[in-house]
């Protein structure tokens, strides 16, 4: 199963990015072979507006089952649901500990966007 | 001539001042198009006595999708600079609320499954007051897109004089309220949000290479700070407008600054032909 977690840095010792839209990057972790790569989100980090739309598209195109981030608002979640990429969300933490807690399987799937839009 | 009258910080007195501006030109004679270009919270209306004389719709175009042609390709998504569109499961996905008319993604589709369509956003009223010709934008309460409504109140202008109400702050809306104006008054407040706000007003306008001065409302109320960067920053305050309890009742109940003290009349109709001659300056 590969899960998108949404990072500012590269290190699995430092913490991940709570936000979804304005995340740096995703880390693709993939949980059979215990690898991960790294995609780049960097242009949303400008973009005026659509910025959780153009974050949900770039983890869809890699496939990922699923994302781990701090929150999500209602445009990135329908995009995800509907392309069936469950939808996590985690306390800040360490990326190594948000990977424990998802294997573990303490991480409760949304079942909602958790924040406003902020066009709304 | 245009004249924007804008502000930075809200609640400075923008409208108050425009009215006035309004009244005392129309005292001399003049014939005005007041233009209310704060369509998310008009209000000039209140304090001016008028008559409605027309009132429209306003539409902007967004895109309607025919899903049964799509074939994913991705090109609307890629051309859209406003980040409306996503691709799932190879199908469009467009999100219409962040849609700026470009028209871009239709132009661009092969399959040509994406239209054009009408979205109403808004409408715009007219009314008689006098020699004043209001012309006033509302955005539908939800909508996001004011610069297109703008716009189109902006092109309602009739008389010679125009005076533009400004929306506050500095984005696009303001943006789009005072671009093309021969020149913009800023009006502020001795406050700390005043000048904070004004100071963003001002490199606003500097970057659109365009001429203002400052009317200070309120202007002996508060502390010397809006005053002390005007005069380093080389800005003329053209008006300063004093505190007064009796113009804050009148207000409440609608009346003007100008309506409110005869020394307001006064200071007005005094002040209003300078404005009216600052236009000349920049023609």
């Amino acid at each position: 199963m590969k899960i998108a977690i949404s990072i500012n840095s590269s290190e699995m010792d430092d913490k991940m990015d709570m936000r979804f839209g304005r995340a740096k990057k995703f880390m693709i972790y993939d949980t059979e072979t215990k690898t991960n790569e790294l995609i780049d989100n960097a242009q949303n980090l400008n973009a005026a507006q659509g910025a959780g739309i153009q974050s949900a598209q770039n983890v869809i195109n890699t496939g990922a089952d699923a994302v781990i981030t701090g929150h999500t608002g209602p445009k990135a979640y329908k995009l995800l649901s509907e392309s069936r990429v469950k939808i996590y969300h985690s306390e800040e933490k360490p990326v190594k500990d948000v990977i424990a807690d998802f294997i573990a399987g303490t991480l409760k799937e949304a079942d909602s966007p958790d924040v406003e839009g902020h066009w709304a | 001539m245009i004249i924007a009258v804008a502000s930075g910080k809200g609640g400075t007195g923008k409208t108050s001042v425009s009215v006035s501006l309004a009244k005392a030109l129309a005292e001399s004679n003049k014939r005005i198009s007041l233009l209310d270009c704060d369509v998310e919270e008009p209000n000039a209306h209140l304090l001016l006595e008028c008559r409605e004389i027309s009132r429209s719709e306003f539409n902007i175009k967004i895109p309607s999708l025919d899903l049964s042609h799509c074939s994913g390709c991705g090109k609307c998504a890629e051309i859209c600079e406003f980040n409306c569109i996503a691709i799932v499961k190879e199908r469009a996905v467009i999100f219409p609320d962040l849609c700026h008319s470009c028209g871009g993604c239709s132009l661009v589709c092969p399959e040509k499954c994406i239209k054009e369509t009408d979205s109403k956003t808004g409408k715009i009223l007219e009314y008689n007051a006098g020699k004043i010709h209001l012309v006033q934008g509302i955005l539908d309460i939800g909508k996001a897109m004011a610069p297109p409504l703008i716009r189109e109140v902006k092109k309602m202008a009739r008389e010679e004089i125009v005076l533009i109400d400004c929306p506050p702050g500095t984005s696009c809306p303001m943006v789009s309220a005072v671009g093309g104006a021969d020149y913009v008054i800023l009006v502020t407040e001795p406050t700390p949000f005043g000048l904070h706000d004004m100071t963003l007003a001002v490199e606003t306008l500097r970057k659109m290479k365009m001429n203002f001065y400052v009317i200070i409302n309120r202007a002996d109320s508060g502390d010397d700070r809006v005053e002390k960067y005007c005069t380093s920053e080389n800005i003329e305050v053209i008006m300063r407008i004093k505190e007064s309890i009796d113009a804050a009742r009148a207000y409440s109940k609608g009346i003007p600054l100008y309506d409110a003290l005869p020394e307001f009349k006064q200071y007005f109709i005094l002040n209003s032909n300078k404005i009216i001659s600052r236009a000349g300056e920049f023609k």
